[in-house]
């Protein structure tokens, strides 16, 4: 994943150090070494709270070890990745996180493009426009998730007393009663929160769509999904899959909603809910720890294929490239 | 014709910017709505949007709860202790990474990505370890030391494309006109520095505010739990009611730090957050 989205560090436009290649001058390793200095000690930090964890997670995992029985501790080998991989609980909560993850970012882009087409075309308000949007991606997620908690609440929700005409649903419906209710209201709360920081990247990424050939397009008799489809869209690619990269990756680890909401029930477990459980409650650490490095090999898995489905390029939509 | 079309492009504009204003701010009047109702009425069940009769006792009796205040008050300090630290890295990162030529270079914005990506929850097991081990658990010191380490990459990142803008000749140009090398610093890259480093402050003070996970995972008691977690913990006295309108209300409470620092910093919170991901 790493050498697919790091930036080139080769820029042509460096001239003073380029000169033929063996030859290091006093400058050049001066300036070597402080780099490096600058950035120790945002390394150490960083690498101190991921990376040494993370080790001891991969350890721990092939332990049987539980914090309530500590002299029960034992080495199993691979046992707990077994265990965890024949368990049906695990791979319902990885399909509910990815059928949320999908369905979420799906639901945000389309909303967002929308969002950010508006945001572009408006000549009044701009300021409180931007000012309301950055709310709902300001306002904490548990907020969010209580907000939506109490306006689908069988007693004092608004939601089915003022939608109760449509078929589906009911005075009494009881969102938190079934899985495709809970979900349908833990996606609504993660959307909400979310679609605003999706639409500020897409506009972002609008913004950078030349005028000029829109303007040419329409002469030219382009309708106005021509100009969508094949001059807006191809145009601010890059900006589209920074979104959906960031975007996927932060609903593939969603937990807050779930926590608030639900706790769970009615499956609605995520796969970020099930390993706290796990550690946090049961206090399995061995157990617990190999569903973290599972987690964390997922989230790469997950990265991995969408740079290399998408051919996102960091680098090149930071304008690096 | 032409005139046709740029009408209805106004009015679908209209009615756009209608939609994004509710979308944004309804959920926000309904919390606020909520934290007006009696006590009696939410446990009666209520439902419908405005209060019955509105009432301030909820304000009262979050206010005065300890638990809460406490809360307010951890959720104020790791945060922002959290962002002093964070930013001071992050900026000596970003200057580097900016301005210096050195190994490493790519390896380190790779990491500051691969950690901005990172599962947290991966990290509640061993962490939770280690800090127990450490004494660092259920302290200020063990949220912010996870608080700094992930919001580094999200600071170094802004902070660098800021950084690239930066048109550092003029630091020459001023010593050449006679300038020291720290006023030089002081007074025109200093200037021309701040707002990138005040929007990564920002971006990283949302973070910290807004962490969830470990701050459930790493406390144990009020005397280090911050507001999310305070509030998912929240009871109340009736466990078969939970406290709707009290929960509405510790929810607007926390949210107005939030809108006061979108109302006065709209602008540069924007361009902090795109500029990571589209060109810096």
């Amino acid at each position: 994943m790493s050498t697919a989205v790091a930036p080139e560090t080769e820029k042509s436009g460096k001239d003073h150090r380029k000169g033929s290649k063996p030859v290091v001058s006093d400058r050049t390793s001066a300036e070597n070494r402080l780099g490096l200095k600058l950035v120790a000690p945002a390394v150490v930090l960083m690498l101190l709270v991921t990376a040494y964890p993370m080790l001891q997670a991969l350890y721990l995992s092939l332990f049987r070890y539980r914090l309530t029985a500590p002299d029960d501790r034992a080495f199993v080998g691979v046992d707990n990745y077994l265990t965890i991989l024949s368990d049906d609980q695990f791979w319902l909560s990885t399909g509910t996180t990815v059928l949320i993850m999908v369905v979420t970012v799906a639901v945000e882009l389309v909303i967002g493009f929308a969002f950010a087409m508006v945001m572009h075309r408006i000549v009044f308000a701009r300021g409180l426009m931007r000012t309301s949007i950055l709310i709902p991606y300001g306002i904490i997620t548990v907020v969010s998730a209580f907000a939506w908690q109490f306006a689908f609440s069988l007693n004092n929700g608004f939601v089915n007393a003022w939608f109760s005409w449509l078929p589906w649903i009911a005075e009494d419906t009881n969102w938190f009663g079934d899985y495709w209710h809970a979900m349908f209201a833990i996606m609504v709360s993660e959307i909400w929160k979310t679609t605003p920081f999706m639409a500020l990247l897409l506009l972002a990424g609008l913004a950078q769509v030349s005028e000029d050939m829109l303007e040419a397009a329409k002469v030219d008799g382009a309708t106005w999904w021509q100009r969508l489809t094949k001059v807006i869209l191809p145009n601010m690619r890059a900006a589209i899959m920074v979104a959906v990269l960031f975007r996927a990756l932060d609903a593939y680890r969603i937990f807050d909603n779930i926590f608030v909401m639900t706790k769970g029930a009615e499956g609605t477990q995520s796969i970020s809910f099930l390993t706290y459980r796990q550690v946090i409650e049961q206090m399995q650490l061995g157990l617990g720890s190999a569903m973290s490095v599972l987690l964390f090999l997922s989230v790469l898995l997950l990265a991995w294929l969408i740079v290399k489905l998408f051919r996102v390029d960091l680098a090149q939509a930071r304008g690096e490239g | 014709m032409a005139g046709n079309t740029s009408g209805k492009t106004a009015v679908g504009t209209w009615i756009g910017f209608a939609l994004i204003m509710l979308w944004c701010l309804f959920p926000v009047a309904w919390i606020i709505s909520l934290s007006f109702k009696s006590e009696g009425e939410t446990a009666a069940g209520s439902a419908q949007f405005l209060p019955k009769e509105p009432t301030f006792d909820n304000y009262k009796a979050i206010i005065d709860n300890p638990d809460f205040t406490r809360a307010l008050i951890n959720s104020f300090g790791i945060s922002l202790i959290a962002t002093l630290l964070s930013v001071i890295f992050a900026t000596l990162a970003a200057y580097a990474i900016a301005r210096l030529e050195f190994k490493g270079k790519r390896l380190v914005l790779s990491l500051a990505l691969a950690i901005a990506m990172f599962p947290v929850v991966a990290l509640v097991g061993p962490l939770f370890d280690m800090w127990t081990t450490f004494g660092l658990f259920n302290t200020w010191p063990g949220l912010v030391i996870p608080y700094m380490s992930f919001t580094l990459p999200l600071a170094i990142w802004t902070l660098s494309a800021f950084f690239r803008e930066i048109p550092w000749e003029m630091e020459q140009a001023a010593q050449v006109d006679g300038a020291t090398s720290w006023q030089a610093f002081r007074k025109v890259i200093v200037p021309l520095a701040a707002p990138g480093v005040f929007t990564a402050a920002i971006l990283t003070f949302f973070f910290a505010w807004n962490e969830f996970v470990l701050a459930i995972s790493l406390t144990s008691t009020t005397s280090s739990r911050t507001v999310p977690a305070q509030m998912s913990f929240f009871v109340g006295p009736d466990p078969f009611n939970p406290p709707y309108a009290q929960l509405a209300t510790a929810s607007v409470i926390v949210t107005l730090p939030v809108i006061v620092i979108v109302l006065l910093f709209q602008r540069k919170i924007v361009a902090g957050l795109t500029s990571g991901a589209v060109k810096g």
